[in-house]
């Protein structure tokens, strides 16, 4: 029987880990993410967890441990967040050039200057690019059920891509929601062991890994990083069905709520989807045609699914806790990206809120639709608004 | 140059590599550093002097290359078309056999 625990996000992550069973962690501890590494180590002193635990001096050293393992074959795990994520991204870039499953749990959290240990999401936003798959937990369950459903995406055949599992710092990360555990036996049955086909250690069969690639090569190689991104989007469809079927919860790459006949779609991401979710509830009392949809894999970007449903409503509004400096939020640009060929589309509106923690309230929401709405009623004058900004102190 | 030893490998590396592109890029058998060099450009270079040399080993294992190897007499052979200049093995060794000296063209 399934165990319900009450914890916080942060321990979901490291459950999550002790179940998928990694051969190898290193980890740096880093706010708010801490508690993660912090729970592992009492897991592999109990005894209750079998893996190699690496304390390191930097995060660039945890995730060059991290791909140094994962090369020799086994199952590994990491944590991070901020600026610790940022000091990885060198290594970030060659995990997925080396096509290494690592699975990363992240605690979301702002980056310097000034400095800020809350919660927005331009940590995991900035290294979109490096071929990292990317989701986005909406809750502590959903930390835990991701980070499983990583793992086996990630050692997909199809896939060898390392993942990334977002949740918002302190939000979720340290604030305890009940949390189902599943069965050890269930888990294992659905992630079995990872047998490593490409990299892995045998002085029998000596092989180079991230070698150098001439030109003749390098693009190529670059190619079959873009390739397993696009397998991914299969596999990342299959891998939820069989996890509703071992676990009975369903994930969904863009989860909807109450989109039917909505006008307004708001699009977001993380935990400020269930703040997001309530509003819609309070405005579809009012009578107002509002919806919800969640990003909950960010990368591969699921093009279709904001095809689909764009055709369902006047405006989508993103909001998003994430900025790139001279165009607008990351989200608008690959939804951008999703529609720009589509005949028929709807108003894009994109919303920067909720920066460094910054509380997301109804008021801000009820600002957001009402922008929406008068760019529905007279057109869009302006494309990105930052919410609940306070400007008086400029 | 002596014939390298891997040229077999490294024809088949090459043939595999160009016409099949493994997952990760990976490359099959040794032999690739044989043809990349990596070392004909320094500032200064180790300069030995046979007659100090107590045959230790010290050089041989710190070289962080590994630009050293040992003749059959054991004594330190350093190879230059990998050997970095770094001066470590210079730095180790106990009987100062090792200087480095400015590299000339
Ligand atoms: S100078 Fe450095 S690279 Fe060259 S032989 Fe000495 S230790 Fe090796
Ligand atoms: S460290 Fe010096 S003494 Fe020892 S083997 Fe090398 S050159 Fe000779």
């Amino acid at each position: 029987m399934p165990m319900r625990k009450v914890m916080k996000g942060n321990e979901a992550a490291a459950w999550a880990a002790k179940l998928a069973k990694p051969k190898v962690i290193a980890a740096f501890p880093i706010t708010p993410s801490t508690l993660v590494p912090e729970k592992i180590s009492e897991f592999v002193a109990d005894g209750e967890l079998d893996a190699e635990f690496i304390k390191v001096e930097s995060e660039h050293s945890a995730i060059s441990a991290c791909v140094g393992a994962s090369a020799a074959g086994v199952r590994t795990f990491t944590a991070t967040a901020s600026q610790g994520l940022a000091l990885m991204h060198e290594i970030l870039f060659i995990a997925a050039g080396m096509r290494l499953p690592i699975v990363m749990a992240i605690g979301n959290r702002a980056l310097s200057a000034p400095i800020n240990i809350w919660n927005d999401w331009q940590d995991t936003i900035s290294e979109r690019d490096t071929g990292w798959l990317q989701f986005y937990a909406e809750n502590n369950q959903e930390a835990l059920d991701l980070i499983l459903a990583a793992f086996k995406v990630a050692e997909d055949e199809r896939v060898l891509l390392p993942a990334m599992v977002g949740f918002d710092a302190f939000i979720l990360t340290h604030t305890v929601e009940p949390v189902e555990i599943p069965d050890q036996e269930v888990v294992d049955e659905f992630l079995g062991e990872y047998v490593p086909k490409h990299a892995y250690l045998d002085p029998e069969r000596p092989i180079t890994q991230g070698a150098l690639g001439f030109p003749a090569h390098y693009m190529e190689a670059r190619y079959t990083v873009w390739e397993a991104m696009e397998n991914a989007r299969e596999v990342i469809k299959e891998v939820f069905e069989e996890f509703e079927k071992k676990f009975g919860r369903k994930y969904h790459i863009i989860e909807e709520y109450r989109t039917d006949d909505a006008e307004i779609i708001l699009v977001t991401m993380g935990s400020l989807a269930g703040t997001v979710k309530e509003f819609v509830d309070k405005k579809r009392e009012e009578g107002v045609k509002i919806g919800a949809a969640k990003i909950t894999v960010y990368r591969p970007f699921p093009i279709e699914e904001i095809k689909a449903l764009a055709k369902k409503a006047k405006v989508l509004a993103l909001l998003e806790k994430n900025i790139s400096f001279g165009i607008g939020g990351a989200v608008y640009t690959d939804v951008g990206r999703a529609l720009i060929n589509e005949k028929e589309k709807p108003i894009v509106l994109d919303f920067i809120l909720g920066l460094g923690g910054r509380d997301v309230t109804f008021e801000n929401l009820e600002e957001v639709v009402e922008i929406a709405r008068k760019a529905m009623d007279e057109g869009v004058k302006e494309e990105v608004y930052w919410i609940g900004l306070r400007k008086e102190i400029l | 140059m002596a014939e390298n030893p891997f040229k077999e490998n490294i024809e088949m590396v090459e043939k595999e590599y160009s016409e099949k592109m493994t997952p990760g890029a990976i490359v099959y058998l040794p032999g690739s550093s044989v043809v990349n060099k990596t070392g004909s450009w320094r500032v200064f270079m180790p300069k030995f002097n046979r007659d100090k040399c107590v045959r230790c080993f010290m050089c041989y294992i710190y070289c962080p290359e590994p630009a050293i190897y040992l003749d059959e007499e054991s004594y330190p052979v350093f190879d230059y078309d990998y050997c970095k200049g770094c001066g470590i093995c210079a730095n180790e060794c106990p009987t100062k056999a090792i200087e480095m000296v400015r590299e000339t063209k």
